[in-house]
């Protein structure tokens, strides 16, 4: 048997659960309810005021995610990295650790304790569960690009005078920037399209893109459904090209 | 070129990393404008010294001055040196241009002054026209000029070289060489330069240092280390030479490969066991049996470009490298001689193995962290410190680590014409030196024995 064939079994898997459901998506999002062709329903979306502007919001709170995600996650993973300051391995199990749990359980349990506590749901803690649930995806690209970074950038950066804050600014965050863009992959393409977090920590108050896609296959509505998860992928699609050097970005997640 | 005054002072400075020591006690001092060159193996501590002097690291005692005065306190970016890495350490989100700026951008130098003096450090390293080239699409030798630009634009007092050319191949290698004795030349600032190349410390410097395991072995300009080594290490560590035992019979008379020579050095006193250093290319051939000293059979002939690498065996069953313009035939016998002040008499460091120990009981001692087996000790009881004193020959090696009372490792070895001098490093860290016929290699892990009639043991108070 040559080699080429064990690749056999991966690409049958590869054929039934990713390449066949995407064609399922398309021909759905290209038919009407009869099964003709029709681009209705991609038209629909852009006169549709309300999934239009679900859809901004959850842009928004993607992007408010993502952000804040950036400015926790950053100095966590530097923390982390830096030898000095993180002597023990510990510290970074217990980062890693929440993700052992399963996602929905630890929204559960969140939107129990804004309950326990009188805290109204809103978008805040939306906000605040998203950030729990997605901030060890943007520290672990990080912490992995900077402890492998190279000590002598930073030395080579002081050497020719630069402070503790420059060699900081000046050649650890712009060397750390594939860290970054895969962490901002990681994040914020998963946080348009969900729509769990939201349905607990909000009841629903606050709909996501994700949400109407689930409610529109829920009540059968599987064109149009379609429809909207194939626009979510050309966009996601869009926003993975503009961040950039996927190799770079790639290489940091291993 | 190099002024009286110093620039740099290392007083008893010591430096370890979790226990071991780095350095030990290291006293050094660096005129202004010199070449310096620290050199010696790996682990040896050279690169550690830079990195104290650059600031990287801060010693664990003594102080280092610059210019006199203390500057342990200062933080490497705050001190007027740069330096060259080893893997040039450029920064791979810059071109050449803005890299070799780095410094001077932080200096907030004036744009139109930093493209003058870019451009000038860019002609010096004949790198002119590559500005705003990726710095990871240059080849090793262009990256290292970037390098050396980058740390040169900012006119430091001292320009530390952190083994720059190791990473080059040879002809680049040389060819640097020489661009960086003429860049020493043209500025007139202090180098100081590390490596573990000794050709190359002894075509580029004004001064070497020489070190091992955390000690300066010696210090001297390349004519001295080579002609005068201190010691059997720095010998055997600068060019090739033939290590010998031997007995200095008295002033300007030493013995050995069974032979009788006279010499030029003196003070070392009477039947006094001692150290020579014979380079191969001071052994001379000759026809004369009048002026010939010894005789000796040729085993192996190998031509190396400009000389004969040979190798013969003496009357007295010694072995020696010679060099020599002319080749002689292998299983010929030859007429040799060597000049007196050819032959350069080192202190040898110790002549039998000193290790401290305690009694266990009236017949066994512990040593170097084992229990060995001794000869019944009268008078000395349990828990008694002593001195152990074991001849290099009587220490014996064996294959497998787990087969004697202590395990090792091979750490340094000396060809001395008919036997090797090993030096093992035990795994509590302590040094044993050992005389063998047999071959090691260096790394090689052995296990140690010690009979009990070669022990002999002293109370450690006893003179």
């Amino acid at each position: 048997m040559k080699r080429s064939h064990w690749s056999i079994p991966y690409a049958v898997f590869l054929g039934i659960f990713v390449v066949l459901p995407l064609l399922l998506v398309l021909l759905y999002a290209l038919q009407d309810g009869q099964g003709h062709f029709t681009l209705a329903n991609i038209t629909r979306f852009f006169s549709d005021s309300d999934a239009l502007g679900t859809f901004a919001v959850s842009l928004e709170i993607a992007i408010e995610n993502t952000l804040i995600c950036i400015l926790l996650g950053y100095p966590a993973a530097w923390i982390l990295a830096n030898k000095e300051l993180n002597r023990s391995a510990v510290t970074i199990v217990l980062f890693i650790l929440p993700m052992w749990i399963n996602a929905l359980m630890r929204t559960l349990a969140t939107a129990e304790l804004f309950n326990m506590f009188g805290i109204q749901l809103g978008k805040g803690t939306l906000l605040f569960g998203m950030v729990y649930d997605y901030l060890p995806f943007m520290i672990y690209p990080i912490y992995n690009v900077l402890s492998k970074m190279d000590k002598s950038y930073a030395e080579a950066a002081q050497d020719l005078g630069a402070t503790p804050w420059k060699v900081f600014w000046k050649v650890t965050v712009p060397l750390s920037m594939p860290g970054v863009s895969s962490g901002i992959l990681m994040v914020f393409m998963p946080t348009v399209s969900t729509f769990a977090i939201s349905e607990f920590l909000t009841n629903n108050k606050i709909k996501l893109f994700g949400t109407i896609i689930q409610e529109n296959i829920n009540s059968s509505m599987w064109n149009y459904g379609a429809a909207l998860a194939l626009i979510m992928l050309v966009i996601i699609g869009i926003s993975t090209m503009i961040t950039g050097d996927r190799k770079d970005a790639e290489e940091a997640l291993i | 070129m190099a002024g009286e005054e110093h620039i740099i002072d290392l007083r008893h400075v010591s430096k370890s990393f979790s226990g071991k020591v780095v350095l030990d006690d290291i006293n050094l001092y660096i005129r202004k404008g010199e070449f310096v060159t620290l050199l010696g193996p790996s682990g040896c501590g050279k690169t550690t010294t830079l990195r104290l002097i650059a600031g990287f690291l801060a010693p664990d005692e003594g102080e280092i001055l610059l210019d006199g005065k203390d500057i342990s306190g200062i933080p490497p970016h705050k001190r007027p040196f740069n330096t060259v890495f080893q893997r040039y350490a450029l920064f791979p989100h810059l071109d050449v241009y803005d890299n070799i700026a780095f410094g001077l951008k932080l200096q907030k130098v004036p744009s139109d002054e930093i493209d003058k003096r870019v451009r000038k450090v860019l002609k010096m390293v004949s790198m002119t026209d590559y500005e705003d080239r990726d710095v990871e699409s240059l080849s090793g030798g262009q990256q290292q000029r970037v390098a050396i630009a980058r740390a040169l634009v900012n006119q430091p007092k001292i320009l530390l070289l952190d083994e720059p050319l190791a990473a080059l191949d040879l002809k680049m290698r040389k060819d640097m060489q020489i661009e960086l004795k003429e860049m020493h030349d043209q500025l007139g600032i202090t180098f100081i330069y590390v490596t573990h190349d000794q050709e190359e410390a002894l075509t580029l410097s004004d001064t070497i240092v020489v070190m091992n395991e955390g000690r300066i072995q010696q210090i001297g300009t390349p004519t001295d280390i080579y002609n005068e080594p201190v010691n059997s290490f720095v010998a055997d560590f600068i060019g090739e030479s033939n290590i010998l035992n031997a007995t200095m019979i008295r002033d300007h008379r030493v013995s050995f490969i069974g032979h009788e020579f006279d010499c030029v050095d003196e003070g070392f006193g009477e039947g006094v066991p001692v150290d020579v250093v014979v380079r191969p290319e001071d052994i001379y051939f000759t026809q004369d049996p009048a002026r010939a000293q010894f005789t000796a059979k040729v085993n192996s002939c190998t031509f190396k470009g400009v000389h004969y690498e040979m190798y013969v065996d003496t009357d007295n069953g010694y072995e020696l490298m010679i060099q020599d313009y002319d080749a002689y035939p292998v299983g010929s016998t030859v007429m040799l001689y060597i000049e007196p002040d050819d032959i350069q008499v080192m202190v040898k460091e110790r002549t039998c193995n000193t290790i401290e120990g305690r009694m266990k009981d009236a017949t066994h001692v512990e040593l170097l962290g084992g229990e060995f087996e001794c000869l019944p000790q009268p008078g000395l009881e349990g828990g008694e410190e002593v001195i152990a004193e074991v001849a290099f020959d009587k220490v014996d090696l064996l294959d497998h680590q787990d087969e004697g009372e202590l395990a090792g490792e091979v750490h340094f070895l000396l060809y001395k014409g008919d036997h090797y001098h090993l030096t093992i490093l035990t795994e509590d860290g302590d040094h044993l030196w050992v005389d063998t016929d047999d071959i090691w290699d260096k790394g090689d892990l052995v296990g140690i024995d010690l009979a009990k009639e070669d022990i002999k043991i002293r109370r450690k108070n006893e003179a």
